[in-house]
């Protein structure tokens, strides 16, 4: 009878363990792309084993204890009054104390280091970007090159990113997994956060935070290229007719689905400002946006 | 006349949210119909409705809890049958709006109308007879708690048929719950059913902190109670300090609903991330206030069943008591992503890692208890053996998450979701299971039937690895939760296995539903005649199973840990003696029920915006609380004649 949960532990333990190993690729997280995700990858690997110290003695002792001890085996030792030893208490408070010692050293250090709002060590100038989320697409704004781009994020690789993000909703949350970090975007401030890639490639990126109706809609192509083709891209954006001025914008935030992406040859200047600012009363700009504070998911 | 309510409310045209309707209402008509047919209405009022007896509000509880576990529970199959299917074009059964009130109604009702009935209903059973008492300290209280957990049960199944419950998550993060962005009628339920049952637990706290500290057995000091009543100490200390922060952070959420305030919206100086911090530093604690009395449990039955002392009984207790204090130091780690410094997110997360030094010490100690005793293999004693393999698991991963830079890709993600249900299904569900068959025989006086039990106990946990492993492997794929379809083909077939998962876990609740049926037919065959189903050790098996109202005939002295083997070991356990004292019991009184019916009325007045009802309704409570206070007839004696008959009754069923 005990031979399922024996079979059953040990089905379980590897589907936990074989991912870690295996680094296929659809396992995102221990597939980084770039420095953020790589030191992540690390540390979710070095805790685990770290932990295995302690889990694998229980799940085996949860299993050996209740067979050996069984009530049908009267040749084991019997010690019905036994509940005290100094030695084992000792050691059940040391050990897990000393690895959550070790993990708290790790912690302390990594996250000082990876603290999303540290600018990345780098020769090369940071790339700016402006993140506005909004219902259910988002808005990404180059300010040094004014241009601004719906549902799709083209970079260099191998630049920092320098992210300042906003919502023009509810709470939502800026995710690329395959690079690293997320951080929450608010309406009314701004978050910080700072990525890098280290090569080529398309990467989804995608809203992390339950945010209504269109929430699962929220998925966008995050694009690593070289500086050539980032260039290219920047003057073939710039091609296109639109403008993104507060008229449309106020047309942009209006709830919907649309997965499609939009590009804007220019945009008005200090428009990220004015979204984060339209919500504090004290600092609302002069335009308007339709009531910005009372909108809602249109129903 | 009728506020915001109409016949338009009623989802006709969506037929599955119908056929939930008529199924509730079909099965609600048939025990109606039952209960008339058999005449048994004149029984159930006197014996249950109106009861005080801690024994039977207990019972109640638990049958609340049950209800109220198949909701939960069909929700999540609903859920894992939408993702199973939602790939890509397919855009499954549940639309969004369905899908996302299923995920927020699954989380309120498994946490607050399951595991807090369920925890508050073993509480009632156990407590009081485990520290020799015969009541609790505040009888008619207990009754009006149980009343409001129900009535906030009621509203949550009402919203199924009278317009929509919450799509904002079980959390309820502003601003999308406040009402710019969900203006219907769906969070105002979610609000109101969670003050009201709130309210109810808040009292029953109150109740059996005043019980366990001014009501024990002459003999029984703090370090020789059981480990089941020292946990329950711990969740009440807990419930009287955090929940009056979920009642604050819903009041002000309320004001932004109703009067057009602005403490939680995105303008006007209001501050989202203020209700995240109140939610949490009352959800958080809520965790523990539903583990920490499975953790008794556990500890009860791992004892009894090896037939041996508790290991480390002063380590248990001072490890469950540190757990109480840090559980209120933890709750920033719901939100490492939200921009806090990197000094706020390292001491949330060493806090948060400092749980788990205590909580290994626990399972170490529930290990040690085996180690050397005599173990008998029964469906309580499997369900712990389930819980103790599984939850390091699920504390493994919980430490991982405590890492803020390992939160930073994991949070919000499926593997969130399979480490807090790795945590609450083996650690607290297993819990109820263990102590639900362990206590069953105290309850009703016969045993549950134990095939059934250990079938059920196979598919549960096979179910649970099969649910919750995918979910782990998703997050690592990068899968956010709460998604309602999906493009990435990839995610595909662990979703299906999940699903699968579930079914085994249908499988599992099947036997449950088998084994109380079998069990109650076959109740003569498994009848307990001593009142000590198990051979236990605390004072609970001392009374006679079922126990008479008044549980002891004569309060017993306490000389020691685990008072009830000691007696047995001293023979002194059924002494007869000398003579039986007159017994004062609270009397029966409907007010409780009344005022559960009224908070009902109230609430839902409240929610449809149906102002005069709700004054009406208000009024009539405030009524309710007068009629009861000039009420002075509110003891019985029960006079000591009776008493040694009753005594007399259960030495002959004995001998």
């Amino acid at each position: 009878m005990k031979s399922p949960l024996r079979s059953l532990l040990i089905m379980a333990t590897c589907l936990c363990v074989l991912p870690l190993l295996g680094g296929c690729n659809e396992m995102v997280l221990f597939n980084p792309k770039g420095p953020i995700g790589e030191s992540e990858k690390y540390i979710i690997l070095i805790s685990f084993v770290l932990m295995l110290i302690v889990v694998i003695p229980v799940i085996v002792m949860s299993i050996v204890f209740p067979l050996k001890y069984r009530e049908s085996n009267t040749n084991a030792p019997y010690e019905p009054n036994w509940s005290y030893s100094r030695k084992l208490e000792i050691i059940m408070w040391a050990i897990p104390f000393v690895i959550v010692f070790i993990l708290s050293a790790i912690l302390w250090r990594e996250t000082h280091r990876l603290d999303p709002y540290k600018p990345l060590e780098s020769t090369a100038k940071p790339l700016n970007v402006e993140v506005v989320s909004l219902d259910w697409k988002w808005l990404f704004i180059y300010p040094e090159h004014n241009i601004a781009v719906v549902n799709q994020f083209v970079f260099p690789e191998k630049i920092p990113l320098s992210f300042k993000i906003t919502s023009d909703t509810v709470m939502t949350s800026f995710f690329i997994p395959q690079l690293g970090s997320q951080i929450y975007a608010m309406a009314g401030m701004t978050t910080r956060l700072h990525l890098m890639a280290d090569e080529q490639g398309e990467y989804t990126g995608q809203n992390q935070q339950f945010s209504g109706a269109g929430f699962p809609n929220m998925s966008f192509n995050a694009k690593a290229t070289s500086q050539d083709a980032f260039d290219a891209w920047v003057r073939q954006v710039r091609q296109s007719p639109n403008r993104l001025d507060f008229a449309r914008f106020t047309e942009l935030r209006k709830p919907g689905v649309s997965e499609s992406v939009i590009y804007y040859s220019s945009i008005e200047p200090g428009l990220f400002e004015h979204i984060v600012n339209q919500y504090n009363p004290m600092t609302r700009g002069s335009h308007d946006m339709g009531g910005a504070a009372h909108s809602g998911h249109g129903n | 006349m009728l506020g915001k309510l109409s016949l338009s409310s009623i989802p006709f045209h969506d037929h599955i949210v119908m056929g939930a309707v008529y199924g509730s209402l079909l099965a609600g008509l048939g025990v109606v119909v039952l209960i008339t047919y058999f005449k048994k209405w004149p029984y159930l009022w006197k014996e249950w409705l109106t009861t005080v007896d801690h024994k039977k509000i207990g019972i109640m509880y638990i049958i609340l809890a049950m209800v109220m576990l198949l909701r939960g529970f069909s929700d999540a199959i609903m859920m894992r049958a939408q993702q199973a299917m939602a790939l890509g074009s397919n855009p499954g059964f549940l639309p969004p709006d369905h899908f996302n009130q299923v995920f927020s109604a699954h989380g309120t009702i498994m946490i607050l109308f399951m595991a807090m009935p369920f925890l508050s209903g073993l509480m009632n059973i156990v407590v009081p007879q485990q520290i020799g008492a015969r009541d609790v300290a505040f009888p008619f209280l207990n009754a009006v708690s149980l009343w409001l957990s129900t009535a906030g049960a009621m509203l949550v199944m009402v919203s199924l048929g009278v317009g929509e419950f919450s799509r904002a998550g079980w959390s309820g993060y502003t601003p999308l719950s406040g009402l710019a962005y969900s203006p219907d009628t769906g969070v105002d339920y979610w609000i109101w059913s969670l003050q009201i049952s709130g309210a109810g637990t808040l009292l029953t706290g109150i109740n059996f902190l005043a019980t366990i500290l001014k009501m024990r057995a002459p003999g029984m000091t703090l370090m020789r109670m059981p480990l089941f009543t020292w946990t329950a100490v711990f969740t009440n200390v807990l419930i009287i300090f955090a929940f009056p922060m979920l009642t604050v952070a819903l009041a002000l959420l309320t004001l932004d609903r109703y009067c057009g305030m602005h403490f939680f919206t995105n303008d006007m100086g209001g501050n989202t991330m203020m209700y995240i911090n109140l939610f949490w530093t009352w959800g958080h604690p809520e965790v523990y206030i539903v583990i920490l009395p499975a953790f008794g449990i556990f500890s009860e039955v791992v004892a009894t069943f090896s037939r041996k002392k508790l290991f480390g009984y002063d380590s248990l207790v001072y490890a469950t008591a540190a757990i109480m204090f840090l559980s209120f130091a933890v709750w920033v780690h719901h939100f490492f992503t939200m921009g806090t410094s990197a000094s706020v997110n390292v001491f949330f997360g060493i806090s948060t890692m400092l749980i788990a030094i205590p909580t290994g010490v626990k399972v170490f100690n529930w290990l040690f208890t085996m180690y050397r005793g005599r173990v008998r293999i029964t469906t309580p004693l499997l369900w712990t053996l389930g819980f103790l393999s599984t939850f390091v698991i699920g504390g493994l991963t919980g430490v991982l998450l405590s890492m803020p830079p390992a939160d930073y890709v994991l949070h919000n993600s499926m593997f969130l979701i399979a480490h807090f249900h790795n945590m609450l299904v083996p650690g607290v569900l297993f819990g109820f299971m263990a102590g639900y068959a362990y206590w069953f025989p105290k309850a009703f006086g016969f045993r549950l039937n134990e095939t059934w039990g250990k079938l059920s106990f196979w598919f549960w946990l096979s179910g649970f690895y099969l649910a919750f492993i995918p979910l782990y492997i998703l997050g690592f794929m990068g899968m956010p939760r709460r998604m309602q379809h999906y493009d990435n083909p990839a995610w595909q077939p662990y979703l299906i296995v999940a699903a699968i998962g579930t079914l085994l876990i249908l499988l599992g609740i099947g036997c449950m539903v088998m084994q109380l049926l079998v069990s109650i037919r076959d109740r003569r065959a498994n009848r307990d005649l001593t009142g000590d189903a198990w051979d236990g050790r605390t004072l609970e098996w001392l009374t006679a199973s079922p126990p008479a109202v008044y549980n002891f005939a004569v309060i017993p002295v306490v000389e020691g840990l685990d008072a009830f083997w000691d007696m047995k070991q001293k023979g002194t356990a059924y002494l007869k003696p000398d003579r039986y004292e007159d017994i004062e019991m609270p009397r029966n009184n409907p007010y409780g029920l009344a005022v559960g019916v009224i908070c009902f009325v109230f609430g839902f007045a409240m929610i449809w915006h149906i102002w005069w009802m709700a004054g009406v309704s208000f009024l009539g409570l405030i009524a309710t609380v007068i009629a009861r206070a000039c009420d002075d007839n509110t003891h019985e004696i029960i006079p000591a004649a009776e008493v040694e008959r009753i005594e007399g009754l259960r030495s002959q069923g004995m001998a």
